[in-house]
């Protein structure tokens, strides 16, 4: 461009020229259209389709070239259910199949937590010991002296953690401590506090306080909804999603906006329909033992269906949800754009905090107690590596709410196998490193392909 | 600033005064790294509706002049005047709420979003405060086709997918997407092909017809002399010379930005020596 002539001293700048259409030289065209074409590896299969056939090639071309999303992980579901059930028949019977749901209620919401802090390339090492210290809260607000009804027990336990993760927040933020750091710190200091909170309160005997079996705490998890409020509920919550999808999907094409196929919304729509019914018919075939009748979903499971709806919605719809992507991505970028970054970090590591809180409030459930023994470092471990196994980046930027949902199920998968089978304690161990391992392994190698094949 | 309803930068912009005096002016404006004096007594007038390409060699200082304008950073000395007032920017926020939208030399993209996402980033409109897809898409879509970007296959894929020339477009696109008095460009064709460059040129001149300032830097002279109306030159954080572009030639340009003086054109030899450059202002 250098070499043409030159515009000599003195010549003015050409007038403007705004109402001359440039014509696009033709070879160029060509040109790019190759780059176009390459670019279409990468693209979400939704935004290029207007058919089902075009859409699951777009779909198979991505997964081809590296984003593979959630592929690997349903893979190793599978893989890892057909073992189990080969080495134990009991693995796929119903009560076994709803004591596995509820083992994953746990680690979705350890890990729905962790995605927060892994989104923004951080991470955060106290969730296990702030479900801790939520737990210990809410089971001393329900119980005497103070005896709170229990959802304001609850609150009052997930308003202590979140201030928790404000605290945290703010040191992580303002004064520039790493997040491991800080995190590492609460993981210490409020390992103490529990044991702290566990000698308050009289009631706490050896360092165990139990949650009475007649409160609504106690029967999240082990209490069921009836069959019928199960299918009412199952209903309810397809219903919502077939119209919010089938609707949204109809009004974009309508306005000449990208969505995808209107056969992707109703596949879409039944293969969610399909997973639903399966869970409610088998949480409600009778799972007792005996005459004891026992079936219908337990409330953990909508509870933390809500969750990951809710979190969803915060991630993709929300201002706040965008801002944490994109400072994940290039705080840099965000900051230029105007976000308050320090602000919006601040109150991702408080939605950690919080859910972590909910998760607290699962363990103590389940358990019937909260004790001070509660491993909470190991909690931690088993929060990043389902956020991981899941699908989502160590690196900031990339994850989804469904990365728990799947992540903390294969967990749950694996435990519940190897008691099944009566593994030890280490063998379990070892074999949900190896699953971790495997799991990252695998992505970082369809990546990599991705990155220098295609 | 207004986000949905107002659309490019077309409609905005006319506001500015007519009666000659500047838009946007620097006076005495410095900047520090530690030890590194970035920027050292900058004086710089934007005239309203006017092209003011800003010249000077690698590491001369011209993104450092453009963030402390985008209020990425306070100037460590001096003021900077916004129609006649004397303003302090407290972040990008405060700068765009002047006026002011500037695309980066590094871009500032955020490779995980989409174009629409990344366009509308930090000023998403909302409907019943849920994202307003819809809207933003709307709109996107209407800024790239006006600058004739057409080799995006969708709007809806991750910036990390674009060409290095796509990415500059949406670069572009994200900054005239709202109204605007002063457009700061820092090397905004650096990685374009030869019809890309053409659209973003004749786009300034488009912005700076109806009324926006632009300031853009740029290190093909042939740009720069085909769009400025005026020509700063910066030579290791001091401005060396400011004048009319037709006072300039390429060689004095040249000249100014590898010595920050000129054998020839412009008497404003004085100014490379680190007096006061406004002296070659009041000259012309
Ligand atoms: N954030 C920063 N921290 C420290 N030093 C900086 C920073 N930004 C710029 N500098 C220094 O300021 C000086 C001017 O840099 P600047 O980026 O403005 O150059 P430039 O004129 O834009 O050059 P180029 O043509 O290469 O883009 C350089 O010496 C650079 O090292
Ligand atoms: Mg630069």
């Amino acid at each position: 461009m250098m070499d043409e002539p030159t515009s000599g001293p003195g010549t003015p700048a050409d007038p403007p020229a705004a109402s001359v259409a440039y014509q696009e030289p033709e070879e160029e065209v060509v040109e790019e259209e190759v780059i176009a074409q390459q670019q279409l590896a990468t693209t979400a299969p939704d935004v290029l389709a207007d058919s089902l056939r075009e859409y699951l090639d777009a779909w198979w071309r991505r997964i081809r070239s590296g984003e593979s999303g959630a592929v690997p992980v349903l893979i190793g579901l599978v893989l890892i259910v057909i073992f189990f059930q080969i080495e134990e028949s009991t693995f796929l019977s119903a009560g076994n199949l709803v004591n596995l749901f509820v083992q994953a209620s746990l680690y979705i919401l350890f890990a729905a937590a962790e995605i927060y802090a892994l989104l923004l390339s951080e991470i955060d090492l106290s969730v296990g010991a702030v479900a801790g210290v939520g737990a210990f809260v809410i089971a001393e607000l329900i119980a005497p002296p103070v005896n709170l009804v229990w959802w304001l027990g609850i609150a009052g336990g997930l308003v202590v953690c979140a201030g928790i993760g404000l605290l945290q927040g703010t040191l992580i933020t303002r004064l520039h401590i790493p997040s491991f750091i800080v995190t590492l710190g609460g993981l210490l200091g409020l390992t103490g506090v529990i044991i702290e909170l566990a000698q308050i309160d009289k009631t706490a005997v050896g360092g165990v306080m139990s949650i009475s079996t007649n409160s609504p705490v106690y029967n999240l998890v082990n209490a069921n909804m009836s069959p019928t409020l199960s299918w009412i509920v199952l209903v309810i919550i397809l219903g919502a999603y077939a119209a919010l999808s089938i609707v949204s999907a109809t009004r974009r094409r309508a306005r000449g906006l990208s969505a995808p196929p209107t056969s992707i919304v109703l596949l879409k729509v039944a293969l969610a329909a399909a997973g639903g019914v399966a869970v409610v018919i088998i949480c409600t075939i009778n799972r007792g033992a005996g005459l004891i009748a026992l079936r219908g979903v337990p409330w953990v499971v909508p509870l933390v269906l809500l969750v990951i709806g809710a979190w969803s919605f915060l991630l993709s719809r929300t201002k706040l949800g965008r801002y944490i992507y994109a400072i994940g991505a290039n705080p840099e970028a965000a900051r230029r754009a105007g976000i308050n970054v320090p602000w919006v970090r601040t109150i991702a590591f408080m939605l950690v905090a919080f859910t972590g809180g909910l998760a607290g409030l699962v363990y103590a459930s389940r358990l019937g107690s909260i004790a001070t023994d509660i491993d909470v470092g190991q909690l931690v471990l088993f929060a990043v590596a389902a956020a991981v196994i899941g699908g989502t980046s160590l690196f900031g930027g990339r994850g989804k709410m469904l990365h728990a949902l799947l992540g903390g199920v294969v967990i749950a998968a694996v435990f519940n196998g190897l008691a099944l089978m009566g593994i030890s304690a280490a063998g379990v161990d070892i074999a949900t490193a190896i699953v971790l391992i495997l799991a990252v392994t695998v992505d970082s190698l369809v990546r990599r392909r991705g990155a220098t094949g295609a | 600033m207004s986000t949905g309803d107002s659309v490019t930068a077309r409609e905005g912009g006319n506001g500015a005064s007519a009666d000659g005096s500047p838009l946007l002016s620097l006076r005495g404006v410095g900047k520090n790294f530690g030890p590194v004096r970035a920027l050292s007594h900058i004086d710089l007038d934007i005239p309203p509706g006017q092209i003011t390409a800003l010249a000077g060699d690698n590491g001369a200082g011209k993104s450092v002049t453009i963030k402390t304008i985008s209020g990425l950073w306070p100037p460590d000395d001096g003021e900077i005047v916004w129609e006649g007032r004397s303003v302090r920017l407290h972040g990008p926020k405060d700068a765009e709420a002047l006026g002011i939208r500037t695309i980066y030399q590094d871009l500032a993209l955020c490779d995980n979003l989409d174009i629409v996402q990344n366009m509308f980033l930090g000023h998403e409109p909302l409907r019943r405060g849920v994202l307003d897809e819809d809207t933003m898409e709307i709109a996107a879509r209407k800024t790239l086709d006006e600058l004739r970007v057409r080799t995006i296959r969708s709007i809806r894929q991750p910036v990390a997918s674009l060409s290095g020339g796509q990415r500059q477009s949406v670069a572009v696109a994200k900054a005239v997407l709202f109204d605007a008095k002063l457009v700061i460009m820092d090397e905004p064709t650096a990685a374009l092909g030869v019809s890309q460059t053409r659209q973003v040129l004749d786009l300034i001149k488009r912005l700076s017809s109806q009324g926006v300032a632009v300031m853009v830097v740029s290190h093909n002279l042939n740009d720069v002399f085909e769009v400025a109306d005026r020509i700063a030159v910066l030579y290791l954080g001091r401005m060396v010379a400011v004048d009319e572009a037709s006072k300039f030639d390429r060689q004095s340009v040249v000249e100014y930005m590898t010595t920050g003086l000129s054998s020839r054109g412009l008497q404003t030899a004085g100014v490379g020596a680190g007096s006061n450059p406004q002296a070659s202002e009041r000259k012309q």
